[in-house]
């Protein structure tokens, strides 16, 4: 099995959101970036098929050279190579259309991608490296098992889950229960030492029209203060419910 | 020309996001000034539409597409485009709509814009509000392609009714076959899911273990509201995955969300800011959650929420 783990280079949960040059661009100043976490457990996920099945791993991402030392931690975690392409990530079809490139060179069979980054959170690139690459697609994975060249998948729907069998090459929208946060693996220091001699290789981009731009940004108006309702008096709970905020 | 929607249905009845999504088209389609178009698969009736300002319903009957499958979906969707010369296809944020709209973008080459909250504010070029950074920000993006797709944030536009009636033409479009085989689906329906509920009630490890559950799931029967949890509840085992909010679980967009014994750390926050309002319940009134909320009441779960189902069943029953 020859896997691609697709890692996007986010801002931890914690960060604090501003921007700059006029509200259009994000600002990275005291940022600490970090593995994307849905890749995270697809990438997690990699690792068990590696040390129980053999699979090779590759990790890769589309952006500058500031995304390197995420790719270096996946390398840290176990992945055995790292691809990264020398652009940047402005929407998320022009990245879907760069890894789509990555995996028909590299003849990949299992591609892992998050189900959704945490920053832009456009929830697009898994699917539309599937409709690419002309692989199947699962969305939502919480659960694979891989023997031979058939998948079998669990997804979570609207009230429940869904359980699949398919065929590879197969592109997964992954998530947490791929493996539990518990089974997240936090870089050794072998781990780290051995990053620094794996193939970490740069690859030019795909010329790409942009399909959609980002144009601006804002933030949400500052929130007023919380009302607090006495728990001895529950019925102007009810009233400012019913009557104010409209929503009973 | 027209605006195509796809309106989602389950068992044969719409599901409530079809109606938004209607909605959402119907307005499009007056700044436009052209109709609107629904793709529906599996419809028992499709007529309902036609409150919500479809046009045309092109209905796909199909006993072999009883079970979703993203991809024969998307290139249901795709045909229906090409047929009636759309540049706009409006979908909703249901887990399935998300699913197949990315295979729907490549095959059709447009580009697509998610989690969109109002409508477009230009439509030349086409520019819409989406959220983004997990509800902390808001991104203005222009799609520049022919044809655009324009995936609507759940309860952010609303319903809004309109007196028309819609036509229904039979739509037989070309389903190639396909290798992926359901082997289970496992799904309580006889609850209101998080994805289409307007009031989610939740709860957290205040309610100090699973046997406790009946306070949540009574007060949401009350309210007609989903059940939802923490993280830590669901890492526990007290319940399953699939009521995860949060970051790493199911992201909510409520009208109204009720957090009970829920501290609020900010990856929860982060899953569940998309809903309009916000209500809290906990004894300890440094909770950040309080920081965040827009109603709250310090205090015991185990007394105040059974006095307020009793209270609101009194509300509701002079409603």
């Amino acid at each position: 099995m020859n896997i691609l783990v697709c890692i996007s280079h986010v801002p931890d949960t914690t960060s604090k959101i501003n921007f700059t040059e006029n509200d259009t661009k994000f600002d990275t100043n005291g940022v600490q970036f970090v593995i994307n976490p849905n890749d995270e457990f697809g990438l997690t996920r990699a690792m068990w098929f590696k040390e129980k099945q053999g699979a090779k791993v590759t990790v890769a991402n589309v952006g500058g050279s500031e995304t390197e030392p995420t790719l270096r931690k996946a390398l840290a975690i176990g992945a055995d190579a790292a691809i990264r392409v020398n652009t940047q990530a402005t929407d998320g079809f022009t990245v879907a259309k760069q890894l789509a490139k990555v995996i028909t060179d590299g003849g990949f069979d299992l591609v892992i991608a998050g189900r959704e980054s945490i920053d832009y959170n456009g929830g697009m690139v898994p699917g539309m490296i599937a409709g690419l690459t002309n692989a199947n697609f699962i969305n939502n994975c919480i659960g694979l098992e891989v023997d031979g060249n058939t998948a079998i998948a669990t997804r979570e729907i609207d009230g429940g889950k869904e359980t699949v069998s398919l065929e590879l090459p197969l592109v997964i929208g992954g998530q947490k229960g791929l493996v539990e946060e518990s089974e997240l693996r936090i870089p050794n220091m072998r781990g780290i030492m051995m990053a620094r001699q794996k193939p970490l290789t740069v690859i030019a981009p795909l010329e790409s029209n942009p399909e959609t731009s980002s144009v601006k940004f804002e933030k949400p108006a500052p929130k007023g203060a919380v009302k607090l309702v006495s728990e001895d008096n529950l019925d102007e709970l009810i009233n400012l419910l019913h009557n104010e905020a409209k929503v009973i | 020309m027209s605006v195509l929607v796809y309106t989602e249905s389950d068992q044969g009845k719409f599901k409530k996001g079809a109606f938004e999504v209607a909605s959402y088209a119907k307005a499009v389609a007056n700044q436009l000034g052209t109709t609107v178009t629904a793709v529906s698969i599996n419809a028992d009736d499709t007529s309902p539409l036609g409150n919500y300002g479809v046009d045309k319903v092109l209905s796909v009957s199909n006993s072999e597409l009883g079970l979703f499958n993203a991809k024969i979906y998307a290139d249901i969707i795709k045909q229906a485009a090409e047929k009636e010369n759309t540049k706009i296809v409006i979908v909703s944020s249901s887990a399935d709509s998300k699913y197949l709209a990315p295979l729907l973008a490549v095959g059709l080459e447009a580009g697509y814009a998610s989690n969109v909250i109002e409508l477009p504010s230009n439509t030349s070029p086409f520019t819409v509000k989406r959220n983004a950074f997990t509800n902390k920000a808001f991104e203005i993006t222009q799609i520049n392609t022919d044809i655009k797709i324009v995936g609507v944030s759940s309860n952010a536009f609303g319903l809004v009714e309109s007196n028309g009636s819609a036509s229904s033409e039979d739509f037989l479009p070309v389903i190639e076959p396909s290798n992926l085989k359901v082997e289970s689906v496992d799904r309580t329906t006889d609850k209101v899911t998080i994805a289409d509920a307007d009031i989610v009630v939740s709860g957290g490890r205040g309610l100090k273990g699973p046997e406790n559950w009946g306070l949540i799931e009574e007060l949401a029967n009350v309210l007609g509201a989903a059940t939802a949890c923490s993280k830590p509840v669901s890492d526990l085992g007290w319940r399953p995955h699939s009521e995860h909010v949060g970051q790493t679980g199911k992201p909510v967009a409520s009208n109204l969300y009720i957090a009970i014994g829920i501290s609020g750390a900010i990856q929860h926050l982060a899953g569940v800011n998309a809903s309009k309002v916000k209500v809290v319940i906990n004894t300890d009134a440094e909770a950040p959650f309080f920081k965040a909320a827009d109603y709250g009441v310090v205090g015991d779960a185990f007394t105040v929420v059974p006095a307020l189902i009793e209270k609101l069943k009194a509300f509701k029953a002079q409603q």
